[in-house]
């Protein structure tokens, strides 16, 4: 039995995209797909000037003594880069896209709690990005996304209010949507979803919303502060009236540690869904899967030290932060292990969401471990502002999470658009993109390694072939980003029709046709006994 | 499709036809009480966001307090503590009038619900009346940092005079982000009462005064605990 | 779902409590306790806290998951501060190696 679904031509069937036209109909929305939608386009958008930024960035670095720009636009481009690519695109990313789309499909619900609220989340977004792009555009920012004091506070003349406006305003975004998910997660799941029969990209969002919610507002309060002292000329963080400029970083880390794992969280758990679908299995370990994505967010706020190692915290401190930190690295290694186990004698196939899931799976690995070298306090002495930890970080952000993005893009891509785009392309940009990443990123390990401060405009010659081969792989990567760009959006108007269930997938969202209805479900859902209910390994067929 | 080898699908009872519904139920939800359920959830959740957002502050109040005693007990005794016992007999009040306000909601009771609304509010506003009073008497004898801080040296009581400004810093911010939240607060019930007064509110929507109601008892006890953090350092024994 | 909610008759009677206790904090602020002025401040501070939140905010008739939240908020908050204070406090512990 299944909600068998005719292959009628889109055209002729309602569903989310056609049941209204019109402006109006989509900046009013209240239908959770629109207003992924919504964000689909925003964070789109932001992730091309972000990586503009990038472009520059990499263009001036062509030479030891800078090729494009000055040392101070230099200093605006790294820190609108972090900024938007942050805030505006990674932690976004996959929760207002991936997850507005699909938390109340899997969970069999019409919507999600709290549909204005959601809708809210979106026009506050934008408010944020406004203010932040006329910063941009005002002349920029040179406080480094990271925003230290006195810095920030006092010294510098640049836009840091409008900046850090954006950036605040922002939050409020974010925590909406954690607040919705938790709310949905916990209130509207269908009769017979127990907890553990949810996906387990389920999981990993409930896990980031317990991030957003817990740590976003901490980070509000601090960018508050900061900009009250700059106008008002006096504040907490003030060594003139005994302030503590660390005090600030210690409230910035507090969230902006468990951020990087809002970022990673979600991909986490898009790279679960593909892992057993494109293995025609279910997930090894499942149980434990789960529980380290709540691990992973409880322990991500006890870490927050290992950024200020030598900012003048107390060494005692420091030794906490440092074994806590190793700690965090457990359950994510958990995970590893969990899908390299689960694609062991899987029936695997390789279409496009499958490249980026091992992709993600290799480059996160790496990223990861490299965050070992950094949370040992004696390495990260030697290695702290340098390029290792550029490197690092783009591993895990971008060989992770923007991997895991597309893979989820692609993978979701039918249901959301009804239409199937063109896996050859698909792959080609897969691989442009893996080559171009791993080309840009790894000689920036070795350049951190040999002592190449980050944010430096200039540098000494001698390091000059590592950084043209990184901006080599930085154009070979931005060329791969263009390319799906160009064929999904093709795909909208030209791709072959996709019917409910391309993929073959297991799961409550593919039980439905795509484009979805309205109101997701035509019949009420029927809830499988065990998720991922794959037939042991055979050939797929798509 | 939904069949798999372990075993048998659950069925799931069709659902209600939501159309005969009462009207004020949102169509994600099955019931009336699932919706009431969820907003009284998300407002806790709201809530816990607060806690951490007010904890920012409270945290460098922690440590600079420890650090900088004297100068804090010496700002402490700075205030007016009769307008600070005041505004606490007032916050209190407010949130009595705002849980009967609650109940009568609850019970469908019309003209008790717009009357214990319009108490809050107007508790509310007397509440930032007091406040503003204060801040313009901080003004006038010269303690506001960053616009005139120029303290009588009787008021430092021999601290030093940057660790009393410190005190004064937390006093404004601390002060003025929850006078911040007291105006959305008194924003949200007014739309409450107005709501009220259009017959909006029933016993089956009443749930969204009881979230306002919520949030109106989380911002008295942050006052609950700025009351003696700010205003009782120390003593007002000498 | 809990339906119960306080009477009238019980929140009149938290209201009067809080009023006595908010007097008596600002009361005691004039006898000289030394260090328990603050210690029983903060104390009475608690106690209207749990009076508030349990039957203004209907705590104590709601699910287990809205007290749960609470006491995640409390946690995480103590967090900050504790680590925080774990740093500023200990600086001076250790010197760092001289020439």
């Amino acid at each position: 039995m299944s909600t068998a679904v005719a292959e009628v031509p889109v055209q002729s069937r309602i569903h989310y995209l056609n049941a209204n036209y019109g402006i109006k109909s989509w900046l009013f929305t209240t239908d959770h797909k629109r207003i992924a939608l919504l964000y689909l386009g925003s964070i789109t958008l932001m992730f091309f000037i972000g990586g503009a930024m990038a472009v520059l960035m990499r263009l001036h670095l062509i030479e030891p003594a800078g090729a494009l720009v000055q040392p101070e636009t230099y200093n605006k481009l790294f820190t609108m880069h972090g900024v938007i690519m942050l805030f505006f695109f990674l932690v976004p990313s996959i929760p207002a896209t991936l997850g507005n789309f699909l938390v109340p499909m899997m969970i069999g619900a019409r919507d999600l709690a709290f549909p204005r609220l959601n809708l809210l989340s979106w026009y506050v977004y934008i408010t944020g990005a406004t203010f932040t792009l006329y910063a941009l555009i005002s002349g920029g920012v040179d406080t480094g996304w990271t925003f230290y004091t006195p810095l920030s506070s006092h010294y510098l003349t640049t836009h840091v209010i409008a900046a850090a406006m954006g950036i605040f305003i922002n939050g409020f975004s974010s925590i909406l949507t954690g607040l919705n998910f938790i709310v949905t997660i916990h209130k509207m799941r269908a009769p017979g979803m127990t907890w553990k029969r949810m996906p387990l990209f389920l999981w990993s969002m409930y896990a980031t919303s317990i991030i957003f919610v817990l740590a976003t507002p901490v980070i509000a309060i601090a960018l508050f502060l900061v900009m009250l002292e700059r106008v008002f000329h006096v504040g907490i963080f003030d060594p003139a009236i005994g302030g503590d400029p660390v005090l600030f970083q210690h409230l910035f880390w507090f969230y902006s540690h468990p951020a990087v794992y809002i970022m990673i969280l979600p991909g986490m758990g898009v790279v679960s869904e593909l892992v057993t679908c494109f293995s025609r299995k279910k997930p090894f370990g499942y149980i434990f899967i789960a529980y380290s994505s709540l691990a992973i967010a409880m322990i991500s706020f006890f870490v927050w030290g290992h950024h200020m190692f030598v900012s003048g915290q107390s060494l005692y401190a420091g030794f906490i932060f440092s074994a806590l930190s190793f700690a965090v690295a457990i359950p994510s290694a958990i995970k590893v292990f969990n899908w390299t186990a689960t694609l062991y004698k899987g029936s695997i196939s390789y279409q496009a969401p499958m490249l980026y899931a091992l992709g993600f799976i290799g480059l996160f690995t790496m990223g990861g471990l490299t965050g070992l070298f950094l949370a040992s306090l004696a390495t990260d002495v030697h290695l702290h502002d340098t390029y290792f930890v550029i490197a690092h970080f783009h591993y895990i952000m971008v060989g992770g999470a923007v991997m895991a993005y597309l893979g989820g893009i692609h993978f979701w891509w039918p249901k959301i658009t009804g239409r199937l785009y063109h896996d050859g392309w698909a792959r080609f940009a897969a691989l442009v993109i893996f080559v171009g990443f791993n080309l840009t990123f790894f000689p920036q390990y070795m350049l951190g390694y040999l002592g190449m401060p980050r944010r430096y405009a200039v540098y000494p010659a001698e390091f000059q072939v590592l950084n043209v081969m990184s901006s080599a792989g930085a154009s070979i990567l931005g060329v791969g980003y263009l390319i799906p760009f160009v064929y999904l959006l093709w795909s909208i108007r030209y791709g072959p029709v996709a019917g409910a269930n391309p993929w073959g997938a297991k799961g409550l969202e593919w039980e439905t046709p795509s484009p979805p209805p309205t109101d997701n479900f035509e019949e009420p859902p029927i809830v499988p006994e065990e998720p991922y209910g794959y037939a042991e390994p055979e050939h797929a067929h798509v | 499709m939904s069949e798999s080898a372990a075993g048998t699908p659950l069925a799931v009872p069709p659902r209600e036809s939501v159309h005969s519904a009462s009207p004020a139920l949102h169509h994600q939800f099955e019931d009336i009480e699932q919706q009431r359920d969820a907003g009284n959830f998300g407002m806790w959740v709201f809530l816990a966001t607060e806690m951490l957002f007010f904890g920012g502050v409270f945290t460098g109040y922690i440590i600079y307090r420890s650090l900088y005693y004297s100068g804090f007990a010496a700002g402490s005794r700075g205030l007016e503590i009769d307008l600070g016992a005041a505004m606490m007999f007032v916050l209190l009040a407010s949130s009595f009038t705002m849980a009967m306000a609650v109940h009568a909601a609850r019970e469908g009771k019309h003209q008790p619900l717009i009357g214990f609304l319009t108490a809050t509010i107007i508790l509310g506003v007397a509440f930032l009346g007091m406040k503003f009073t204060e801040y313009f008497h901080k003004w006038q004898e010269h303690m506001v940092p960053g616009l005139n801080f120029h303290p009588a040296l009787e008021s430092l009581r021999g601290a030093p005079e940057r660790t009393v400004e410190m005190f004064m810093c937390f006093y404004f911010f601390m002060t003025g982000l929850h006078a911040l939240h007291m105006i959305i607060g008194i924003g949200l019930l007014t739309i409450m009462a107005i709501l009220a007064r259009r017959g909006k509110i029933s016993r089956e929507n009443y749930n969204r005064v009881e979230v306002s109601g919520l949030y109106w008892h989380f911002v008295d006890i942050i006052w609950i605990y700025l009351f003696p953090l700010l205003y009782l350092i120390g003593g007002r024994y000498k | 779902m809990n339906e119960e909610n306080p009477s009238v008759g019980t929140y009149i009677l938290v209201f009067m409590t809080l009023l006595v206790l908010a007097a008596l904090t600002t009361g005691i602020a004039y006898v000289d306790l030394g260090p328990f002025n603050t210690v029983i401040a903060l104390a009475i501070a608690v106690v209207k806290m749990f009076l508030v939140g349990l039957f203004f905010m209907h705590l104590w008739y709601s699910p287990g998951l809205s007290r749960i939240v609470v006491l995640a908020g409390f946690f995480w908050l103590a967090l900050m501060v504790s680590f925080t204070l774990a740093d500023v406090f200990t600086r001076s512990w250790i010197n760092p190696p001289g020439p």
